[in-house]
């Protein structure tokens, strides 16, 4: 098996599809985070200027989930068909409310009349919502594992079985944390009044989550602590966990002294810092079988060959630096607070 | 209804309604690059006016284009996981190149050619709409190359039987360059340009008929059909040299698209027809041999039909093969004849003379978008039974897991949102045709109507 720097080429490509969902949480996910808040702005005014926080962006940070998507098809292609069939009423409902968030964005203000707006407003909120629910369900499905069989085939329900309360609980906190995540950025992109308000919705924001993130720990430490265990067999690891609770914490703390260009960084750190502990928790392991553990997926028995795999990683070492030197004049041409043109949403 | 056809149904469905959009995302890209490189080379105001508006339709159809999309590529996962299973060494390469390449470059530039008009210099605003149209461009490289392989594999080599056989790359390049893909490529690019050049055309030739905008009309009007002549008419060089090649590769799929099932007889080239499958005849009008020579410069060269292929190994459904692959044909040719009689009015000087020809394109618009469809129908039909052309067949390709009902499910939900999606499309299209070209701004930026409006207006604090 080839290597790079020591480490096998399926465990690279983990990194390197982990590295890409945190990119596409982080930066989706204060889309989400802001339109989750989008019915809380009461003025058509406030609600254009956060639409608009995004607006120059939103699309880009999409493409970041087709890259990440793509990214897992390509490189571990078993681990993609089963997880997608096996889920896939979550998925198609995600599908949909993607759509709507798009369509939202796009034909809100193309039309005057007050019903018009407030259609897609609730719309564009409600799959705000709901996008951010759905990826903490399926994040919940995965850590708990699914009935898989043979030939990696799913081998559960199929409608509502996604449903369980632990992933609830997951969907509900990634909502909670995106929320945060949202409030912050927005408060970087407004002033005001709108700037005031957000203060204050940020403060909600950070106890919703926290407390849902509390009850998700304490109930998953309680009845699935098979979860805990790599953290129990390498202790020097927990050294990630109290990572992630430092992060937490420096959230409300930087927010309380305004400096919120810092608690967004601190937000992003947590959103990441999650995904390695979830990371952390199933490698080599991609999605445990609950049926049979010769049937769980793991990163060596999902993986493209080693020949595709060092393509691809080829193609990322080259269009990595393309990315971010594009991305980051982007936002650099849009920094600031947001200003409406002709051209606004 | 089983999974196997409602799944095919679903990928048909969402994968047509997506491909409303891109080609007219490519086609317009390319006519805003034009427009913009006039503006910039001439500094009239009028090109950057032109290239706002079509650059606000851009926007329209690239938003629906995007969120279109990401279906498909979740629908490999949910519907197909076999085929998933099976490509996803080979497609991995394309599908991490495209991502990497085409969409962070079209999606990252797209927020300043949308929002970046006041923010940055003009060059380096033509520079973000030139990087999201060559990200576009890119975007169909990958996928027609993906696409391509599944007509003609090339460069893999198949490890595993049965369920956990798959397909694993060995030649990168090979893949790339399999013997299907630069045509296709080239015939799927021209089939944007025109989707988008005859849109343009069909926007500017109905204020020319209601006498609105005419001049900056008119300078829309000469670009838009420069770009529609000249891949009209390299259109069926593509096509040719496309065709040429389904009958090397695969040779089932251009029997279908004749009708032709005699095993070795002289194949016949129909202007049009209607194909009995039992009688093995076709009914319509024919240059006798007109296949053959074609392919090979000569009436009687023989032309492998259906015939020599067992009944499984072929397509079922020859007559919409052949349909589909006829009107492709035919649209195109009528759009050569089409535009080449404007390019010689122009050449007299009378091209916008003629309100019948105006008319004429106005509703042009719909043919490359009906050929553009009715052709991937036929390349994708005419590759039936399979799936990966001679290696993995469509009804295995499915995933094994997924019930009638979620399929049933999804169907539904994709239907009915697509059907609000194309109404709205549609009605916000008009809109922004209806306003035309000036948006308020710029109105404000014509010095004469400033002075008008200053005059009639008192002057506010």
């Amino acid at each position: 098996m080839e290597t790079l720097a020591g480490i096998d080429y399926p465990t690279l490509w983990f990194l390197v599809v982990g590295g890409l969902f945190s990119g596409y949480a982080i930066l989706d996910g204060f889309d989400f985070g802001a339109g989750a808040w989008h019915l809380f702005f009461k003025e058509e005014k406030s609600r254009r200027l956060a639409l608009n926080a995004i607006g120059p962006v939103w699309d880009g940070n999409e493409v970041w989930l087709v890259i990440g998507g793509g990214a897992l098809f390509a490189g571990f292609p078993v681990m993609y068909a089963t997880l997608l069939s096996g889920m896939y009423v979550p998925f198609m409902l995600f599908l949909v409310f993607i759509i709507f968030r798009a369509v939202s964005i796009e034909f809100r203000g193309k039309e005057e009349m007050a019903w018009w707006r407030k259609m897609w407003d609730i719309s564009y909120s409600l799959s705000s919502i709901v996008l951010p629910f759905l990826l903490g369900v399926v994040l919940g499905n995965v850590l708990l594992g699914l009935p898989i069989g043979e030939n990696f085939e799913y081998e559960g329900g199929a409608l509502l079985t996604f449903l369980n309360p632990f992933a609830l609980m997951v969907g509900i906190s990634t909502l909670a944390l995106m929320m945060s995540h949202g409030a912050i950025y927005l408060l970087l992109k407004t002033e005001g009044r709108m700037y005031a308000k957000l203060t204050v919705l940020l403060k909600k924001g950070m106890i919703f989550f926290m407390v849902s993130f509390g009850i998700t720990s304490l109930y998953t430490l309680i009845y699935i602590p098979h979860l805990s265990d790599t953290f129990r067999n390498q202790p020097v690891l927990f050294v990630v966990p109290l990572l992630v609770f430092l992060s937490i914490a420096n959230v409300p703390r930087l927010s309380s002294k305004k400096k919120y260009g810092q608690a967004f960084l601190f937000s992003s750190l947590t959103i990441s810092l999650l995904l390695v502990l979830v990371a952390i928790e199933l490698y080599p392991n991609l999605l445990v079988s609950t049926l049979d553990p010769q049937y769980t997926i793991t990163v060596y028995n999902a993986a493209a060959s080693d020949k595709s795999l060092g393509i691809m990683l080829t193609f990322a070492a080259i269009g990595t630096p393309l990315v971010i030197g594009y991305t980051t004049f982007v936002y650099l041409t849009f920094r600031g607070k947001v200003k409406i043109d002709e051209m606004s949403y | 209804m089983d999974v196997e056809i409602l799944s095919r149904i679903q990928f048909a469905f969402t994968v047509a309604f997506h491909y409303i959009y891109p080609p007219l995302s490519i086609g317009l890209g390319l006519i805003m690059v034009i427009m913009e490189s006039l503006y910039l080379k001439t500094g009239n105001k009028e090109y950057e006016i032109l290239a706002k508006f079509w650059t606000r339709i851009f926007a329209l159809t690239f938003g629906i284009g995007v969120a279109t999309g990401i279906v498909m590529e979740f629908e490999f996962g949910t519907n197909w996981a076999t085929y998933s299973r099976y490509v996803g060494d080979v497609f991995g390469s394309a599908l991490a190149a495209e991502g990497i390449f085409a969409f962070a470059l079209e999606s990252g530039f797209l927020g300043i050619l949308l929002f970046g008009w006041n923010r940055v210099k003009p060059w380096v605003h033509w520079v973000a709409t030139l990087g999201v149209f060559l990200g576009s461009m890119f975007s169909a490289v990958w996928i027609v190359i993906a696409n391509s392989w599944q007509q003609t594999p090339a460069g893999y080599h198949v490890v595993g039987e049965g369920m956990q056989a798959r397909a694993e790359i060995t030649d990168f390049w090979e893949m790339v360059f399999n013997p299907s893909s630069m045509d296709r490529l080239i015939h799927t690019w021209q089939g944007a340009f025109l989707a988008g050049a005859f849109l343009v055309l069909s926007v500017h030739a109905y204020y020319l008929r209601k006498g609105r905008f005419v001049d900056i009309s008119k300078k829309a009007f000469r670009i838009a059909l420069v770009v529609a002549t000249v891949f009209s008419l390299s259109q069926l060089v593509s096509g040719h040299s496309s065709a040429n090649g389904v009958a090397v590769n695969q040779p089932a799929k251009l029997a279908a698209f004749e009708g032709h099932f005699d095993a070795k007889a002289p194949g016949d080239m129909y202007l049009f027809g209607w194909v009995d499958k039992e009688s093995q005849q076709v009914w319509g009008v024919k240059v006798p041999g007109g296949l053959s020579f074609l392919l090979d410069y000569r009436f009687d060269t023989p032309v492998t039909g259906l015939n020599a292929f067992p009944e499984e190994d072929r397509p079922s459904q020859v007559n919409a093969v052949f349909q589909f692959y006829h009107i492709m044909v035919s649209i195109g040719m009528f759009l050569i004849g089409l535009t080449l009689f404007a390019c010689y009015k122009w050449l007299r000087g009378d091209l916008f003379a003629s309100n019948r020809l105006l008319w004429v394109f106005s509703f042009s618009v719909i043919l490359p978008q009906i050929a553009n469809q009715v052709g991937w129908f036929a390349a994708e039909m005419g590759r039936q039974p399979w799936v990966v052309y001679g290696l993995l067949r469509t009804s295995d390709a499915l995933s094994k897991s997924v019930t009638e009902n979620q399929v049933l499910f999804s169907l539904i939900l994709f239907f009915l949102v697509y059907t609000l999606l194309l109404f709205l499309f549609l009605y916000l299209l008009n809109k922004k045709i209806k306003h035309g070209p000036y948006d308020e701004k710029d109105d404000d930026d014509r010095p004469f109507q400033r002075e008008v409006a200053q005059s009639f207006s008192t002057p506010k604090s």
